[in-house]
């Protein structure tokens, strides 16, 4: 493998009295998409939390290009190029969708702010139509469309998505692991946080099943699709 | 019943009290719209601002050219109290926040009563009796003056919330604080700069009502009451809502004194406080929950 884009060695992290990740090892490659799986609760929210520096992180180090990142308030880690879609979108539905994705290059891509707006809408002809909009009136997946639209006005190093197909119609969830492939094959690492698991295993380089805060199974994408042990971790069986 | 032209008239009176209700209004909507905390010091930083605009004056600067350095100076203050005190205070939990400021407030207070005494003071500036003449009424022309610069405060404060990247990151913070860090918004920052924002503007509340009113260090009290009930009626954390309902309050007020007499001028703006809460607890601009 190549030098690692993002290293996370030993993370450990949590709420209050409660440790929810309990030694994590992961590491991104340049150009990779690694998906970390698991079901509700066992702490993929609380890892890309830790990643972005929303929470803190209480043991082992994150790295982004070599460089520490753990401990840095989340301005600097959006500065160095970790990016963050969170799970619900987080857009603000008051302002338009172009106020947006301005917003998405506040910290960093500001000097390409015009060439980046022009890429997303490239990507995403319909966030285009709906640029004067308030983004609070648009779909589910409209809104999907553009928190990832915003992440990458930020022009990211890498890409955290998580559970970009929550809430998401059938047809719409195929459109958003298209997408995540197409960001891909354009260069973009991506780590893809994900309930679901077939889906983004066709996709994933690598893949790593959480489950009580430890990856329980690890491997290729491909491999852990046919691992008659993936639907026992995956289940907690 | 009065003459159309006295109605008028306190009609008029009212909006010019209700451009600085609407200033000190605004104040406490924006901390509150992003920081989603009553700043209990409101009032005590408005006195403040008073002292302050007075010290000057007895320094020989008329109050409305303090503004000039008392709106930046209380931003600063503004900023480092809630930067170095209130935030690391309070441990992200809302209600220490709460409890700190209503800690400051009573702090500022008494540091001005053991400074200034009790008295109660006022300056006499020159224009302090002009008025100017529309016609058919005489406005008195420390509130015209003052009426005038909270509107350039006003157009001032919506160009920067709708305009600039700064402001966008305040709205943004407002309404989504995570969503704000994740695009790389220094929450804190934007947390002091809001509270240096509305420390200013109550600064300028101040140098405006100096020329016409007093000061003693309780005077800020009766603004901030009537600041709560703007805020409620236009909605809480709604800029626009503290705006018109500022100058609507003014005008009740004015209407209320003339209809029920002087002394009983305010026995408006709390009926119509609890008519808000009776009939819409959002208030006129506020979310539906």
């Amino acid at each position: 493998m190549a030098e690692p884009l993002l290293s996370i060695r030993g993370l450990v992290a949590g709420y209050g009295g409660t440790e929810v990740l309990r030694g994590l090892d992961l590491d991104v490659a340049p150009g990779e998409i690694v998906a970390v799986l698991g079901s509700n609760g066992v702490g993929k929210t609380t890892l890309n939390k830790a990643l972005s520096g929303v929470i803190p992180v209480r043991g082992g180090e994150i790295r982004l290009e070599g460089k520490r990142i753990d401990g840095s308030p989340s301005k600097d880690i959006v500065e160095a190029g970790l990016i963050h879609v969170p799970e619900g979108r987080r857009i603000f539905p008051d302002m338009t969708v172009l106020e947006n994705l301005e917003l998405g290059s506040y910290r960093r891509g500001r000097p390409r702010r015009a060439q980046n707006l022009e890429r997303v809408f490239a990507t995403f002809p319909r966030l285009l139509e709906r640029r004067t909009q308030r983004a609070g009136t648009l779909s589910g997946g409209e809104q999907q469309m553009l928190a990832i639209g915003r992440g990458m006005m930020a022009e990211p190093r890498l890409l955290i998505l998580d559970e970009p197909s929550l809430g998401l119609s059938p047809l719409l969830v195929e459109e958003m692991f298209a997408l995540v492939q197409r960001l891909n094959a354009e260069g973009l690492a991506i780590l893809l946080v994900e309930q679901n698991v077939m889906q983004s295993l066709a996709l994933a380089n690598r893949a790593h099943v959480l489950e009580n805060g430890r990856f329980v199974l690890s491997g290729r994408g491909a491999d852990l699709a046919a691992d008659p042990e993936l639907e026992k971790a995956y289940l907690g069986l | 019943m009065f003459s159309p032209e006295i109605v008028t008239a306190a009609v008029l009176n009212g909006l010019l009290t209700g451009a600085v209700y609407a200033l000190v209004s605004v104040a406490l909507t924006l901390v509150y719209g992003v920081l989603h905390i009553i700043n209990f010091a409101h009032g005590a930083t408005l006195t403040a601002a008073m002292f302050a605009a007075y010290v000057a004056w007895q320094a020989g600067i008329d109050p409305l050219v303090a503004v000039i350095g008392l709106a930046p100076l209380f931003f600063v203050l503004g900023y480092a109290v809630q930067r170095w005190i209130i935030g690391p205070a309070s441990h992200g939990e809302d209600r220490n926040i709460l409890l700190v400021t209503l800690g400051l407030s009573i702090v500022i207070e008494n540091v001005l009563l053991a400074t200034f005494r009790s008295d109660t003071r006022s300056i006499d500036v020159p224009y302090g009796f002009s008025s100017v003449d529309l016609g058919f009424v005489f406005l008195p022309m420390p509130r015209v003056i003052a009426f005038g610069i909270t509107c350039v405060v006003a157009l001032l404060l919506w160009i920067l919330l709708a305009r600039t990247d700064a402001g966008k990151a305040i709205r943004a913070v407002a309404k989504d604080k995570l969503g704000a860090a994740l695009v790389g918004i220094d929450v804190p920052h934007v947390y002091a700069v809001t509270f240096g924002l509305g420390a200013a503007c109550l600064a300028v509340a101040a140098c405006v009502l100096l020329p016409s009113y007093f000061v003693n260090p309780r005077v800020g009290n009766a603004y901030v009451l009537v600041a709560f009930t703007v805020v409620v009626l236009g909605g809480m954390g709604s800029v626009p809502g503290a705006v018109i309902g500022g100058l609507f309050i003014g005008i009740v007020e004015s209407l209320s004194g003339l209809y029920f007499g002087e002394s009983l001028g305010q026995l408006g703006i709390f009926l119509i406080f609890i008519l808000v809460l009776l009939v819409r607890p959002t208030g006129l601009f506020g979310a539906r929950a």
